[in-house]
């Protein structure tokens, strides 16, 4: 199958191409970045070097393929819909643009009008362990926010068998590494500034909030703290569950909805070192790793993943495998590093 | 079949498993004593404090 890749120069796209480069179904046939037109892939992705002789382009010289992978900025898809759509029968978005389902939803949390309204039911929201059935038949898929899957494979069986005592609150944490504000530089990205930090960048209000409710049907306080990591996220989420509930119950809830899932893995262990979800260990996999602690009613809930990967790239690998009826894991069997 | 008194797994004790033997469930990687053909409990840990 022919794929491009519109935006790869980016972290998320740059991580895309190193997937798609050992994908036994899928062959490249290009690359865009409007400022790295012309130049090879790996001037900006040194670690495809032997790996990939491709040259970026502009958009303006794709041609058709099969499948078009979309990694531009959030609300630059959205306002070149027309143009893109034509250009593959099927569509990866890695953006926000699709994500929402409630218009309203774009003015409140991105500022913007969304200018395809009539689109956004036809988008599949992104995480396959939700919507696998529905990817099979999509021709486009939008995949879902890093935060916001390290946030929603945790608690989406909870609420599923509904073991969650809705009437308290579902409040969410996020330690967040750098990779995550992409690959544009700021003042607060500056060496001394963002070395050694841990700051709260989101206490309220962080944009994921939207795909989390609109995922789990049920308010989600959440904040994020960027520290120093570069890619990974650890979310700790604090619930009250039935009285009735034990820890083996969720046990067997994580295992009846997760068991068969190729990238989920429940980590509660007792000894050794990594007894809970740690990102560390998931740097360049698409697992999502989730553990948990019960004490009374009070459920303690921790999920890591590799932002770029189950976050993002892998993520949307993931889906295009569902979605073309590929093997689930093609391209995505790395199994990390220990020690990195 | 024995159940997993941490998890609920399935343990699937082999052939020759002898009572007071320690096995590990392969979900939740629990140490587990065998008290009987298909039955296990909880074994004995050393904790480790982490600064507490």
């Amino acid at each position: 199958m022919k794929a491009s890749i519109v935006g790869a120069s980016g972290y998320g796209g740059g991580e895309l191409l190193r997937l798609l480069l050992d994908h036994p179904h899928v062959e490249i046939h290009q690359v865009t970045s409007e400022r790295n037109a012309g130049k090879p892939v790996t001037r900006v992705h040194p670690n495809l070097r032997k790996k990939s002789s491709l040259n970026f382009c502009t958009v303006k010289e794709l041609e058709k393929v099969d499948l078009l992978f979309v990694s531009l900025p959030h609300t630059q898809f959205m306002q070149r819909f027309n143009e893109l759509n034509g250009l593959a029968e099927r569509i990866v978005d890695l953006s926000a643009d699709f994500r929402l389902k409630d218009t309203a939803a774009y003015l409140k949390w991105y500022g913007v009008e969304h200018p395809h309204p009539d689109r956004l039911s036809e988008f599949v929201y992104g995480n396959v362990e939700l919507h696998r059935e529905a990817m099979k038949k999509a021709r486009y898929i939008s995949g879902a926010g890093c935060n916001a899957t390290a946030t929603i494979l945790p608690l989406w069986p909870l609420f599923k068998l509904g073991v969650v005592d809705t009437a308290l609150p579902v409040v969410a944490e996020a330690k967040c590494g750098s990779s995550e504000g992409g690959n544009a530089v700021s003042e607060a990205s500056h060496h001394p500034e963002r070395s050694g930090c841990v700051r709260s960048y989101k206490p309220t209000g962080h944009r994921h909030i939207a795909e989390m409710e609109q995922e789990l049907g049920h308010r989600i306080y959440f904040s994020a703290t960027s520290i120093e990591m570069v890619r990974g996220i650890l979310v700790t989420a604090h619930l009250f569950v039935k009285p009735e509930i034990t820890e083996k119950d969720i046990w067997k809830g994580y295992r009846q909805v997760y068991g068969q899932e190729p990238f989920i893995r429940i980590v509660k262990e007792k000894q050794g070192i990594y007894r809970f979800p740690e990102p560390k260990i998931l740097a360049g996999t698409n697992y999502c790793d989730i553990g948990f602690e019960l004490e009374g009613t009070r459920l303690v809930v921790i999920s890591a993943i590799d932002n770029l990967m189950k976050g993002a790239a892998g993520q949307a690998v993931h889906a295009m495998n569902v979605m073309c009826g590929f093997e689930e894991t093609a391209g995505l069997t790395f199994t990390g590093l220990h020690p990195t | 079949m024995a159940e997993c008194p941490v998890c609920g797994n399935e343990l699937k004790l082999v052939e020759g498993t002898e009572k007071g033997e320690i096995v590990t469930c392969g979900d939740c990687g629990s140490e587990l004593e065998v008290t009987g053909k298909d039955s296990v409990q909880e074994a004995p840990q050393e904790e480790e404090d982490w600064g507490e």
